[in-house]
This record gives C-alpha cells, sequence and structure tokens, in this order.
C-alpha cells in the first residue's frame, strides 16, 4: 500500500514535470502546436520555423530544470541542517553575496565570461551563507526562524548598498548587471549548462548520498551524535553541496528567489517528514515549478518575457507569509 | 539610610537627565555646523558674510544661485529627510523591541520605492506626483503588512516575517522595471533607488518640512507611551496605556514620514536603521531616544552628503555613503544583538 503510494507519487510528479517541459516547448511569444512539437523533436531535418523555435528553447528548458531541481534541493538541505522552515538561498541573502562578487569582477578585473562567474558566485554565496550562519547563531536559543530572516535581509543590504557602490559610476556594467540581477533563465545556452553540470551533478549525488544521516540528524543532535554520526561533518557537507547547488545555478540564471522555500515544504505536506523522499521529489518538483514559472512569464509578458525570478517571487512570498502567519508567536 | 537610598536615586536621575540634555545640546550644535558647512563649502566657497546677506534675502552675482537655489534646498532636504528617517526608524525598532526591525529591512520603505520608480521609469512623471503616489503606497504596504501580522494577537516577530516577504516580492517588481527601462533611465532610477540629495528644488522643502514638523511632534508627545510600549503589551496594559490606539498612531506617524521623505530623496541606505541604536548608546540605557534618534539620522546623511561629493574622485549619491560607511557597524550591531539575545 505505501509502496504504491510512493509510486504514484513518483510517477504522478514525473508525468507533471513532463507536461511541464511540454508546456515549455510549445508556448511563448509564439505557441506551436503539440503535433509539431513532436515533430521538431523527432527529425532532426525539419527546418521549418516552428521547429526552430522549438530548438530554440531547448537549452533554456533543460536549465530550468536543473536550475529548478538545484534550488529546490539546496533550499531542502538548508532547511534540515539549520533546523529552519524558513531557510531558502534568497532569505539567507546568499543571491546577493554571489551578485557582489560577479559585480566586483566585471567591474574591477575585467572579467566577462561564465566560465569566471561561476567561481565568483560560488566564492560570493559560500562566504555570505557562513557568514549569516555564524551571526544567526551568535546568542541565547541558537538560531531561531527570526534571527535568520533578520541576519539574512541585513546583510543582503550592505551587500546590495555595496553592490550598488561598485555599480554607480560605470553604466556598462550597470547596464549588465540589472538584466542579471532579475533572474531569468532566457540567457541559458549549451555552453553555460555544460559549465555547471559537474557542479549540480555533484550536489545532487552528494545530497542523496548524505540523506539518511539528515534523518537522523531530524532526531536532534545529541541522539545524532549517539547513533554515531559525526554532526559537524554532515552539516558542513550539506551545506557544501547547497552552496554549490544555489551557487552554480545563480551565476547563470541571476538570483531567483523562493523555490527553494515553497518546494521542500510542499512535498513535506504531501510525502511526512522522511528526507530520502523529499530530496528527490523536491528536484522533481522544483524542476516542474521553474519550468512553468518561465512559460508563465513568457505567456504573460509577451511578446516580450516576465522573468522568471520575479514570477517565483510572487508565488514564494505569500507561501513565506503564510509560514510566518502559521507558526507559532513564541515559535519565531 | 532611607534618605541615603533616596538621595542616591536622585543623584543617578539627576545624572541621567543631565546626560540626555548635554547629549541632545552636542547634537544640536553639530547638526548645525554641519548644515553650515554646507552652505559655505563647495566648488567655490563663501565666508559667513555672503551666505548671511544672501539668506536674508540679498542677490549678489554668483553667489545668490549656488547658495540659495543649488546648496540650500539640498541642506534643508538632507536635515528634514535625516531628521524622518531616524525618528521614524528609532520609532520601529522600540515598538517592536528589535533594533534590527527598521522599515527599511522590514519592507516599508520599499512601498514608497516601487511607486516612485513606477512613476519615474514608467509614466515619465516627475516632482509632486511621484511624491504623492510613493505616499499613498507606503501606507497602503505598511498597512497591508500589519493587517496580515495581525492573526491571533499582534506579533513583532511576524511582522518582520512578513516584512521581509512583501520586501522580497517588491524587490522583485523593482528589477523587473529596472530591467524593462530605457538604458538613460535606469542609472536616474537606480541613484534614485540608493538615496541622492542632487537635483533638489525649493519646491519640495515646504511640504517635507511641514510633514517632519506634524509627525515628528506627535512621535515627541507619545515618547512615554512608546518606551511603555517597549516594556511589553500585558505590562503597558496595566499601566493604563491603550496599545491599539497608541500603537497605530505611531506607526501612521512614522509611516508618514518616511513615506513623505522617501520620494523626494530616496531611500537613504540605513539611516532609518543606525539612528536609533546610535542614538541610545549617545543619551544611555533608559533615555528616551526619539529625538536624539532624529539628530543623528539628520547628521548621518549631512555628513554622507559631504564626504559623497568631496571625498572621493567620482561623486557619490549620499545612500551608497551611508550604505558602506553603515555595513560594518550594522554587522557589528548583528553580532552584538545577537549575544545579548534579543532578536
Amino acid at each position: 500500500m505505501r509502496l504504491t503510494k510512493t509510486i504514484g507519487i513518483y510517477a504522478g510528479s514525473i508525468i507533471f514535470l513532463g507536461m511541464c517541459v511540454f508546456a515549455s516547448l510549445a508556448w511563448g511569444s509564439k505557441n506551436v502546436a503539440f503535433n509539431q512539437v513532436i515533430h521538431a523533436l523527432l527529425n532532426n531535418d525539419d527546418m521549418s520555423f516552428a521547429a526552430l523555435v522549438v530548438r530554440e528553447r531547448i537549452p533554456r528548458t533543460i536549465f530550468s530544470i536543473m536550475a529548478g531541481a538545484s534550488l529546490a534541493i539546496s533550499g531542502a538541505l538548508m532547511q534540515s541542517i539549520t533546523r529552519n522552515p524558513i531557510a531558502d538561498p534568497s532569505i539567507l541573502g546568499i543571491n546577493m553575496g554571489a551578485s557582489l562578487f560577479v559585480v566586483i569582477g566585471i567591474a574591477f578585473f575585467n572579467i566577462h565570461s561564465p566560465q569566471q562567474y561561476i567561481w565568483l558566485a560560488l566564492v560570493g554565496a559560500g562566504i555570505t551563507s557562513v557568514f549569516v550562519y555564524f551571526v544567526a547563531s551568535i546568542g541565547n536559543g541558537g538560531m531561531t526562524p527570526l534571527k535568520l530572516a533578520l541576519a539574512g535581509a541585513a546583510t543582503s543590504a550592505v551587500l546590495s548598498s555595496l553592490v550598488s557602490a561598485v555599480i554607480l559610476p560605470r553604466s556598462d556594467v550597470m547596464d549588465s548587471f540589472r538584466f542579471w540581477q532579475v533572474g531569468s533563465v532566457s540567457g541559458a545556452t549549451w555552453d553555460s549548462i555544460q559549465l555547471i553540470l559537474p557542479f549540480i551533478v555533484i550536489g545532487f549525488i552528494t545530497s542523496i548520498a548524505v540523506t539518511p544521516a539528515l534523518n537522523v540528524l531530524a532526531l536532534g543532535d545529541d541522539i545524532a551524535t549517539g547513533l554515531g554520526i559525526n554532526i559537524g561533518i554532515i552539516r558542513m557537507i550539506c551545506a557544501i553541496a547547497g552552496v554549490m547547488l544555489s551557487g552554480a545555478t545563480t551565476a547563470i540564471a541571476g538570483p531567483i528567489g523562493f523555490i527553494g522555500l515553497m518546494i521542500p515544504h510542499a512535498i513535506r505536506l504531501i510525502m511526512g517528514s522522511n528526507l530520502s523522499g523529499i530530496v528527490p521529489l523536491s528536484a522533481i518538483g522544483g524542476a516542474a515549478l521553474l519550468t512553468i514559472s518561465d512559460v508563465l512569464g513568457r505567456v504573460i509578458g509577451s511578446p516580450g518575457e516576465v522573468q522568471v525570478g520575479i514570477i517565483t517571487a510572487f508565488l514564494g512570498a505569500p507561501i513565506l507569509i503564510v509560514i510566518a502567519r502559521n507558526a507559532k508567536v513564541r515559535a519565531i | 539610610m532611607i534618605q541615603t537610598t533616596h538621595t542616591m536615586i536622585q543623584q543617578g536621575y539627576m545624572k541621567r537627565k543631565n546626560r540626555l540634555i548635554s547629549v541632545t545640546i552636542m547634537l544640536m550644535a553639530l547638526t548645525i555646523c554641519l548644515c553650515a558647512t554646507m552652505l559655505l563649502y563647495g566648488k567655490t566657497n563663501y565666508d559667513v558674510h555672503t551666505v548671511i546677506r544672501v539668506l536674508s534675502g540679498e542677490q549678489i552675482q554668483g553667489a545668490s544661485f549656488t547658495i540659495a537655489t543649488l546648496r540650500l534646498p539640498r541642506m534643508l532636504c538632507g536635515l528634514l529627510a535625516g531628521l524622518a528617517f531616524g525618528i521614524a526608524g528609532n520609532t520601529f525598532q522600540t515598538m517592536l523591541r528589535n533594533p534590527l526591525a527598521s522599515p527599511d529591512i522590514i519592507g516599508i520603505s520599499s512601498g514608497s520605492s516601487i511607486a516612485a520608480v513606477f512613476c519615474i521609469l514608467v509614466l515619465n512623471m516627475s516632482g509632486s506626483g511621484v511624491s504623492i503616489a510613493a505616499v499613498i503606497s507606503g501606507i497602503l504596504v505598511a498597512a497591508l503588512i500589519y493587517v496580515l501580522s495581525k492573526g491571533s494577537g499582534f506579533s513583532g516577530g511576524r511582522l518582520i516575517l512578513i516584512g521581509i516577504g512583501i520586501q522580497a516580492m517588491i524587490n522583485a517588481l523593482i528589477s523587473y522595471l529596472l530591467a524593462k527601462a530605457a538604458q538613460y533611465d535606469v542609472s536616474k532610477a537606480l541613484r534614485w533607488l540608493s538615496g541622492s540629495l542632487n537635483g533638489m528644488r525649493m519646491e519640495n522643502v515646504p511640504a517635507l518640512c511641514i510633514v517632519v514638523v506634524i509627525f515628528g511632534m506627535t512621535i515627541l508627545c507619545l515618547t512615554k507611551q512608546l518606551q511603555i510600549l517597549e516594556l511589553g503589551d500585558d505590562f503597558a496594559t496595566t499601566l493604563g496605556i491603550k496599545i491599539h490606539v497608541i500603537r497605530i498612531l505611531l506607526i501612521l506617524s512614522s509611516v508618514c514620514l518616511i513615506a513623505f521623505a522617501t520620494p523626494v530623496t530616496g531611500p537613504i541606505a540605513f539611516v532609518a536603521f543606525l539612528a536609533g541604536p546610535i542614538a541610545s548608546r549617545l543619551v544611555g540605557p533608559g533615555a528616551p531616544t526619539v529625538l536624539s534618534a532624529g539628530l543623528v539620522g539628520a547628521l548621518l546623511v549631512l555628513g554622507a552628503d559631504l564626504m559623497g561629493q568631496f571625498v572621493f574622485s567620482t561623486r557619490f549619491p549620499v545612500g551608497v555613503v551611508t550604505g558602506i560607511l553603515g555595513a560594518p557597524y550594522m554587522l557589528f550591531l548583528l553580532i552584538v544583538i545577537n549575544r545579548r539575545g534579543q532578536a
């Protein structure tokens, strides 16, 4: 019974993801009929306009699957190691950290290639997350959701004023930065996908591998230590994997918020709190959500597009508000 | 025995009162000095005599334009905006019992910003239309945050979290508008977004002045109630405070201060956030900080604007300077606050 339910959920979510992917290939400022999409995918020599449109959309679709999955897993990992329901790359200020480093790279070190962005973004994301985590866990009562959110928001504010100090005198940097800052998957190319693929694969494998340990960690530090888990190392591995996933995505797409917040919560509602289910399903769910948000952005903004970062913020912020409203006052 | 305790308490009280008064006077003197510097110093320096003659209405070739049209509005706007941000920020921090809960972090300033950015970039408006729109949307967003955080009983923590959520949403919208806009307008909007005193005109001053006086006075009159509110709702009720009325009055006044000042200068980073904690360090624990927070706010804005104009090779808008100067102090504050376990 349980097994059939699990299989059902997996099958259902994969089918849903497939539908999202199909929608992403078919819809946009020009809608392509479904049979033409299939035709274009199956016949490489189809040179009709519709087929070219569909092929143009393939990289961004693949990228949005990867980005959505990475962000959702990263959120799930961060929520479980911080034991904090609102941990998310965007709330922790990781996106701004990556932004600042990328901007400094563009402005002072004349860096213009994505290969170099990605390292800068990873370093920036890493430093910021360590810092925010450190600041939020000082003091009595350890790290509460409120402290984490405030530390993240405050750090973001600091970083964003540093970003504007760097870009204001340089209008060329300002121009390329404002497009990156919105958070969009439209800039994805085969090259950029190849570039972040290793990071994402390593991140995925690590996070699947640590889920049993994370499940034990959820019982509390004392029990976990008693059961022979080195909690420090597990936390660190998870943090590295989470930062790698979100940092690599951010380097290409810019800051896309709230996927990591929403998806693990939704999955937890369906699946319960077993992380070995949450992590893979979050990946599928995150991929589906980001893909469908991107489609939505293209349909709403037609003939241009509304960048996906804006759509996810509008879907995600209400969820944060609901979580905040439902949480017990003292627990915040 | 009783007599000595009594005199000790009285001495302590006098000491704290003297400290409050002397600090306030010092801050006022410093503010006046900076105001004078802003009028005297610049590309061309004028002597005190010329400035006084210009201010009393005399026409002097060259000096009149520079001082009366360029420097005076800049100085007045900086002063008033600084007062407004300082007082409003301090009120929120005190009321929510959290030094990190300043309007620029919990989404209230961004409510004004989005309307102003929309007016600048999409409707190509400027002047009073922008201000009115920013005021209305600032108040609406603040009301939304307050209503959403009401739920079953008011909670400061919930208000902060919801504010951060709303802020994220509004920031996404602002980025979208920036990405859509023409390149020429972007630098204007971005400059405004980080807070700038460039291009201030005398027309901006009267309205802002009236608002600062009215709502600043309101908050100043409610200082006692504000201090009692800080003790917690239960205490405040027992001590005979109508908490809902007072809280709404305080929030409304602070939001109006923010909402009127923001469209004029832009949300100058960290002024609202830093003024309160700095002021309470200066006047000492337990003393009322409303006036001194306002003065510290004004000092921060004026000082940072002077630095932004003359210290660096490129002219930075005031908000960038306050951002960079404020950053280390803010991080220090974060660590101290968390260590004390207030957040």
